[in-house]
């Protein structure tokens, strides 16, 4: 037991972590790009016209995927700098840290690519709805999050900051999430709902879900390529960094 | 397969600038965010390679 709980954490330490990142980093780029592949192939040739919206619908394959993923890291980014925060280990600072800006490409790609479909279907760029709203809140939070961080010369006291400006922000998260449910909104319902049986067909379905897969084999991807980074930057001046280069 | 040209697979049944605008954004992001961390990692490690050269200058 001990021996394992030991093993566990030795990952959590940089120098450890930064070699694992490495050798994970191709990996998830590949997946990344064969989900990608086959995802776009089902999006463009395989997925039926809409009866309602045309071909205009097919901006859901990356529309949901990016607004998903805005979501789902800034969940995981507000998990990291909790952990960060109560354990104080350096490793989670900088996988939040890492994991921001990411995410706010995610949320502005949500709302980039919700404007290109709510034009032509509702004939407006925006509407100061509930879910465009607390979606562009989101964006807002990474943003916050970001300059908070970069506005902090000390990189552990800027973890601690930014950590309780990611914990309170999580709060949005399940605003945005029900906003079509507890608010008359113009935005459509969930494409996918827990207890429901899915309202499209299942060929849609699949695009969207190899798209979704694709967007986290890349998010993953390039948050460890740029957590090595961050790595390098803030372990600099230690010794372990010597042997890493070559 | 429900095109019967590549003139009406870019047309996109009249939605094309706002399927290919999005698209678009998305190519766009996904290729600019990695070169951008890939030169982060260049320069890095570039500047801690000069480091280095600095120290074992000193010493010699």
């Amino acid at each position: 037991m001990n021996n394992r709980i030991i093993h566990w954490f030795k990952y959590a330490s940089p120098q450890s972590f930064y070699p694992l990142a490495g050798k994970m980093i191709p990996w998830f780029w590949a997946t990344a790009a064969i989900f990608g592949a086959i995802g776009l192939w089902i999006s463009f040739f395989v997925a039926p016209t809409d009866a309602q919206q045309g071909e205009g619908y097919r901006i859901i394959f990356i529309h949901v995927p990016a607004s998903w993923m805005s979501m789902f890291i800034y969940c995981i980014m507000a998990g990291w700098a909790g952990i960060g925060l109560a354990l104080n280990t350096r490793l989670s600072g900088m996988m939040a840290q890492s994991l921001a800006p990411t995410g706010a490409l995610m949320a502005f790609l949500s709302l980039w690519t919700g404007a290109f479909w709510g034009k032509p279907m509702w004939g407006a760029w925006w509407v100061w709805d509930a879910r465009l709203t607390s979606e562009l809140i989101l964006f807002f939070l990474y943003i916050g999050f970001i300059a908070l961080q970069a506005a902090i010369d000390d990189p552990r006291r800027a973890d601690k900051a930014g950590a309780i400006l990611a914990l309170v922000g999580v709060v949005n998260v399940p605003i945005i999430y029900f906003s079509v449910k507890w608010w008359n909104t113009l935005h459509q319902g969930s494409t996918i709902n827990m207890t429901k049986a899915p309202s499209m067909a299942t060929t849609m379905l699949w695009g969207m879900l190899l798209m979704a897969l694709c967007f986290w084999m890349y998010s993953i991807a390039v948050a460890l390529s740029r957590v090595r980074a961050i790595i390098l930057e803030r372990e600099r001046h230690t010794e372990w960094i010597k042997g890493v280069l070559n | 397969m429900h095109w019967n040209s590549v003139g009406e697979f870019f047309a996109m049944g009249g939605y094309a600038l706002y399927v290919w605008g999005s698209f678009a954004m998305c190519v766009l992001i996904m290729t600019v965010e990695p070169l951008l961390v890939a030169k982060r990692n260049r320069d890095i490690q570039g500047s801690l390679r000069r480091e280095r050269l600095a120290d074992e200058l000193e010493k010699s």
